[in-house]
Order: structure tokens, then sequence, then C-alpha cells
């Protein structure tokens, strides 16, 4: 079967990647500044992105002849772990995950746009709600007629800054997806639980759309889009919980209370061991499903490759979630008072993370779908 | 340890082709297991990371696998050895350790053919989670040691010939310096081994009563006083072993769980829905772990995530097996069977959900509790500090029992 050849190592390529994001980050963007950056006018750090893509990090699964990197899914969660673990506020997610997977899976149509994001000329925004249960019915929020689009979604990722919009809407031929210049939508930015990712309402009213992909195409590429997001979502959330562990075990090393650190007491340790187990947990299933996420793209895949990618996106958010939220949330507490502080970054990983477990399906819509994909029916009547 | 030149040079081709030329010399068709077994010990196929003469080549360690996998390929797994666990995977490795040529000679060959089987003599009614508390006493008398104490959960005892054994031979000082470690011949007088039955109604293990054992001094490994270092050699091969072959999708006990709720439409509802989802991800998630650090192993670089695995499936099969008989109903009231018996290793998958429970209860204790894999992961991986001893300047006779 398939899924017992996945590769949940990391390979050299990618710990070099993993290397080069995670020191450019610790230079140029510390927590500290990413809390100092909150309560700015504009939250994503365009500058930032600007270095990022420098490093390759903007097209990783765009073909070389359309000017990515030609490389794999397996690396973009190698990027997002790391910038999970700097909780960046960078459009990675909304532009380089969902929009460019949307791009890739509606075909030729597409690929002028995604020359622009994988050299980091643009950034790009998929127009659905970042709560978006993969799988779900295209949504028919956006109606098309005669090329003119008119709708609005609520809760896009990356919006605010994005100058090309993918939307997906419904016209008088069924399901579709279109290109809109951000310019000709409204963008009205929302206040967000998350302060590190900025969250958009977009409102179209009447604007022009290109359509890249109709139908079934459009169909299987936004739910195949999701699906890729799902994975990768989880590989940021494996980031958070690594930093939230990290920085909590050096805390108790060094807090003294009693006479004692404090990470000397049981009632402490067992808590982090726990973490710790859970997170290399996460790390297997987070390797999994980015692995799976790949193979969908490998030469000569097909719909049982889809579909185990499907499983293991589930598998992943349905797991992952609840990790990266407990390790946040235990952070919390083990730090003590300084953890509840607005000084300290520690918050900004519990807003990610708990957003991150309702983003793109919530643990519980994840069970659900594994019991549709496993044969493990809910009962009836 | 000895490593042959021969053996340095050597790598998994090489390996491979004295694995096929072993196997053309010895058919394992028409080959007796014994002496199969005992041949390929003579080749240094054993162990090949052992040296010359003891079972081995001074091979990598990371051979091994490479070696057993063409063994397999080429038609021979041996059968039976489930009772040689003690012996191939704490013994061995110790008398590889801390063994004279002698004891090497003496007992590794009989050790791996099977002709011997080994129990091992550590836990103690007082001593568990705290081994070095320990109390059974050796006292020197000539060239032998007079052994008197009760070691307990030891399985095998009752079929075994030898014995790893650790005990006291200096009460004078702190716990951990006044131990010391032998073979000991189960054979000999004063040996009384005991049934000692479990919740399940049968009886995996025994309690072990030593009364004036004589145990000659040159079935002593390591040096007087030496035992908690040599022991340490000992548990650390005690650990879930990874197999060569990855684990399928449903292949433990969540698969048994799983095939209820699909043929049993009846058994369903929200809860047990909702639980039966939860712990199927959880399972896969464990198996996903122990695969990547299958992978790992492959590659040559272990991880600690080892330590973490045992942990992890105890509690798991603790939640599952309890799913299981809820899912059951009516019949989740009902037992196969509470007779007094000794089974030969642990029959899981052939008894029933009750069994399942019951068994599962043991997999949190039995080679080191849940909370001591907990603290050694937060103070061995973490690097936590360690928590404030009372016990380790005070000798051991003075120690609160």
């Amino acid at each position: 079967m398939s899924e017992n050849r996945l590769d949940l190592l990391y390979s050299e390529v990618e710990e070099e990647l993993r290397a080069s994001v995670r020191s450019l980050l610790e230079d140029k963007s510390p927590p500290e500044a990413v809390l100092a950056r909150v309560e700015g006018d504009e939250v994503l750090d365009t500058a930032l992105w600007k270095e990022l893509v420098g490093i390759g990090v903007a097209g990783l699964p765009v073909p070389e002849d359309l000017g990515g990197a030609g490389a794999s899914l397996r690396e973009s969660a190698v990027v997002a772990e790391e910038l999970g673990r700097g909780v960046a506020p960078v459009p990675f997610m909304g532009s380089a995950v969902l929009a460019t997977a949307a791009l890739l899976e509606a075909g030729d149509r597409a690929e002028p746009d995604l020359g622009g994001l994988a050299g980091g000329d643009a950034t790009a925004a998929l127009v659905v709600p970042f709560a978006s249960v993969p799988g779900s019915a295209f949504p028919e929020t956006v109606r098309e007629q005669g090329g003119v689009l008119q709708g609005a979604v609520r809760g896009v990722v990356d919006a605010t800054t994005a100058d090309t919009l993918v939307v997906p809407a419904v016209g008088e031929q069924g399901p579709g997806l279109y290109v809109v210049p951000a310019e000709r939508a409204r963008v009205e930015r929302v206040v967000t639980l998350d302060l590190t990712r900025p969250l958009a309402d977009v409102v179209l009213e009447g604007a022009e759309g290109r359509r890249v992909a109709a139908g079934s195409d459009a169909e299987r590429a936004l739910r195949r889009a999701l699906v890729t997001g799902a994975a990768l979502l989880s590989a940021e959330q494996l980031g958070v919980a690594q930093w939230a562990l990290d920085a909590t075990v050096d805390y108790t090393k060094t807090r003294t209370q009693f006479g004692r650190p404090i990470g000397s007491f049981q009632a402490i340790k067992h808590r982090l061991a726990d973490l710790w187990v859970e997170i290399s947990q996460a790390r297997a299933v987070v390797r999994s499903a980015a692995s799976a996420a790949a193979a969908v793209h490998e030469p000569g895949a097909g719909a049982a490759e889809a579909a185990e990618a499907e499983v293991h996106a589930s598998l992943t958010q349905a797991f992952v979630s609840g990790v990266a939220v407990k390790a946040a949330e235990e952070a919390l507490q083990l730090h003590g008072g300084i953890g509840f502080t607005w000084e300290h970054p520690l918050h900004l990983y519990l807003k990610r993370a708990k957003s991150d477990a309702i983003a793109l399906g919530t643990a519980d819509r994840h069970r659900l779908a594994l019991s549709d994909l496993v044969d493990l029916p809910a009962p009836t009547g | 340890m000895t490593t042959a030149p021969a053996g340095a040079s050597l790598d998994a081709p090489a390996l491979r082709r004295r694995v096929a030329d072993f196997v053309a010399r010895n058919d394992p068709q028409t080959t007796d297991q014994r002496d199969f077994l005992a041949a390929r010990f003579d080749a240094g196929l054993a162990w090949v990371h052992f040296p010359e003469g003891e079972g081995g080549l001074g091979a990598p360690r990371a051979l091994q696998p490479v070696v057993d996998r063409e063994f397999e390929r080429l038609g021979f797994t041996p059968e039976g050895r489930e009772g040689l666990v003690i012996g191939l995977g704490m013994a061995a490795p110790t008398l590889l350790a801390f063994g004279t040529p002698e004891q090497r000679a003496r007992y590794l060959k009989p050790l791996y053919t099977g002709e011997e089987i080994w129990c091992q003599l550590f836990s103690e009614p007082g001593a568990g989670s705290d081994l070095a508390a320990l109390g059974t006493r050796a006292v020197r008398d000539g060239d032998a040691w007079t052994v008197d104490g009760q070691k307990v959960w030891t399985s095998l005892a009752h079929r075994a010939d030898f014995a790893i054994l650790v005990a006291r031979t200096d009460p004078d000082v702190p716990k951990h310096k006044g131990i010391t470690y032998f073979v000991c011949d189960m054979a000999a007088e004063g040996v009384d081994v005991r049934a000692l039955r479990q919740i399940t109604g049968e009886a995996e293990f025994n309690e072990v009563y030593l009364n004036g054992v004589r145990v000659p001094d040159s079935q002593r490994l390591g040096g007087e006083g030496e035992g908690w270092r040599v022991a340490q050699t000992t548990l650390m091969n005690e650990r879930v072993s990874i197999g060569g072959h990855p684990e399928p999708r449903e292949g433990g006990l969540i698969g048994a769980v799983a095939r209820i709720w699909r043929e049993r439409p009846e058994a369903r509802t929200p809860g047990l829905h909702d639980a039966l989802l939860r712990l199927w991800v959880e399972a896969e998630a464990a198996r996903l772990t122990k695969e990547r650090l299958r992978q790992q192993l492959a590659v040559g670089q272990p991880g600690p995530e080892g330590s973490a695995a045992k942990f992890s499936f105890s509690r798991l099969n603790q939640e599952i097996s309890g799913l299981e008989l809820e899912m059951l109903g009516g019949e989740g009231l009902t037992y196969d069977d509470w007779t007094f018996r000794r089974p030969e290793g642990v029959e899981f998958a052939k008894r029933s959900a009750g069994f399942h429970y019951l068994r599962s209860k043991g997999n949190s204790i039995e080679g080191g509790t849940s909370e001591i894999l907990r603290n050694i992961i937060a103070e061995r991986v973490l690097g936590l500090p360690p928590e404030p001893r009372v016990d380790k300047d005070v000798a051991w006779k003075d120690l609160p029992k």
C-alpha cells in the first residue's frame, strides 16, 4: 500500500532550507519584533517576505519552467514549520500555499499568474473563509454572470496585502475559479484573535474576473488546494508547538521557587514529558501528511494517491491541532504570571495555535471526514 | 570489546553474500533448526557485531538487520524463539560487555541456539521502580557466594536454565555501590520457583525464592560492587523492539475494534463513535511515530523517540481495550477463561475483550512504569534538573524500608 512508502524523515536539503529560514527569522523577526508589529497599521511584514522570497520559499512546489523552485510540498512543509516557530507575519499560507495550490491545480490558464507568485513580485489570496472545511460543497457566496463577480466572503487569509484574488464563484455554467486583480475588490480588514495573521472580508461588487478553471476542474482545484492547505497548516502547528515546548523547558530550568528550579518538580516534569511525546508523534504525522500531499504530484500518481492525501490531511489536522493548542496552553500555565502578560510573546503563540485549530476545519470536522474516508460510519437513525 | 580488522571492512553486500554462501552450505529445509543456528553462530552470523568466535564478525551493529532480513528472504526465520527474549535481548549483550572469555564461551552459543533458556532475577517486592534498593543478600563464602532473598515478576523462571541476578554484597555503602551481578544456575539447590497469578486469571510470571543458594564466584559478571553499572547495560536493551517491517494501518488492537464497529451497526452510538475516531487517530499517530523511528534506525540515526514508544502504546492499549468492552455491550459482561494456567507468552490476539482490558493494565507497569518513563524523558531528553535525592549518600542498611 502506498501509505507504507511515505518518507517520514527530513532530507539534507530540507534541513538546509530549515536552517536558512530559521536564521533569517532569528535575525530579522524574533518574537519580540513580531510583538512590536502587531498593533501597527499592517501586521504583514513585506520586507521580511521579500527576504524569504529571496531564499526561494514563495514558489517551492511550482515547476521550474513556470518560474518556481520545482521542489515539493515536503519542502513547503518544512518552511511552514519554521514560520510557525517564529509566528512570522508573512503571507505564506494564503499566497504560497492556498492560492498557489489552487492555481497549480487549475491548469494551463493559470500559468501566467503562477510565475509572478513564485518570483515574489506579487502575492495572492484564495477567496474562501479561512475556516473552510476541505471536502465541503463548492461555495456559492460569490455569483458570476458574464465574467463579472458579485458577493462577499468573510475571513479570507492574507488578503490585506494580496495583489491577486483567486475567487471560487458559481455562474450559469456552474462552478468556476476566477482570477481578479485585488484593486477591483473591496478588502476590509477584520480584528482577529490571531494577532499575527490578518483576515479580511472581501467584497466583490461587479468585479471583472478571468476564469482559469470551470466545472469539475474548478471543484477539484479548490478541494485539493484546501486539502494541501490542511496538511501544510499542521506543519505550521507543529512549529508553534515546538516553540512552546522549547521556551517552557528553558524557562522551567531557570525559574527558581522554593529554592529549586521549578523544572525539577515532577508535577512540571511529567507535563513536559507528555508534551514532548505528543510533539514527537505530531512530527511523524505531519511528515506523513506532507509526503502524502507531495505524492499526489509525483509521476504516475492517481486517484489512490489523492485519496490517501485526504486521509493524511484529516488525520494530521485531527491530531496536531490539539497538540499545538495544548502546547501553547501548557506553556502559558507553566510560565505562570509572566506568561499572562502582553509583554511576553507567548500569547502570540496561544492565539495562533487556537486560530489554527479552527482554520481549515476543526479537529472534530476532520474526525468526521475520516469517518467517511476510512469506513467508520456514524450511527444512523 | 575486540573488533576484528576483517569485520570493520564488512558492508551490507558482503554480508548478504556470506548469508547466501552459508545457506547454500546449510539447507534450512533439511537441517534441524538448532543445528542450523549452531552453524550460523559458528559462522559469525548470529550477532555480527560480536567478536569472531563468539557468534559475530566484529562488524558494525547497524548491519545486523541486513543479516536478519537476508535470512528471512532466503526462507529461514527461526521459530519458537519467544522464550528466549531475556537471553537474547538482555543476557547476551551483558555477557558481551562484562563477561570473561570463559563465561562467553560457556553461555553464548546455547543461549543463541535456544538450548538454554534465561530469566532475569531483578525486581523484588521492596524494589520495583527503585531497583537499586534491592535487598537480596549475597555473602562471600570461600570461592562462592551464598544468596538469600526473594525476587518477583520473573517471566520464564519456571522454564529457565540460568538467570541474570543482582544481589546486595555490601549493605554498608550507599545502595548503588553495594550491588554485584551474577549468573545463577536455576537448577541449584535452594532456588524455589512459584507461579504468580495475575488479574487475568493466569500466571505469566513467577516469584523466585532464593534460600542459601550457592553461586560460584566464577559466575560473577563484572567486579564486586559493580553490579549497578552492569545492570544498566542489561536494562538499556529492554525496550520496545522495532521490527524490520512497517506495521500496516489498523495493525494493532484498534483494528479489532474498528472491525467490531463495521460489523455491528446496532452497537453504534454517537459517544462511542467519537471515542473510536479519537482513538483511531491516536493509534495512527503512534503507528506513524514507530514507523518514523524505524526509518531513523534504518539510516543509522536512532532518535530519543524510542523511549516514548512503549509509554504511548501502553496508554493507547488501555483506552482502546476499554472501548472494545463497551462496544460489545452485553457480550462485554462475559470473560473467556479464568482458569489458572501457564501461558507461553502473551496470546493477546486469541483472547477475549475482557482479557485485552485486564492484560493491558500491566503495560504501564512492566518494563518501567509510565511515571518513571516520564522522569527519564524529562531528565535525559529535555534535560530538566533531577529531583533532590535523600538516598544517594546513605548506607543501604540505614535507608527506610
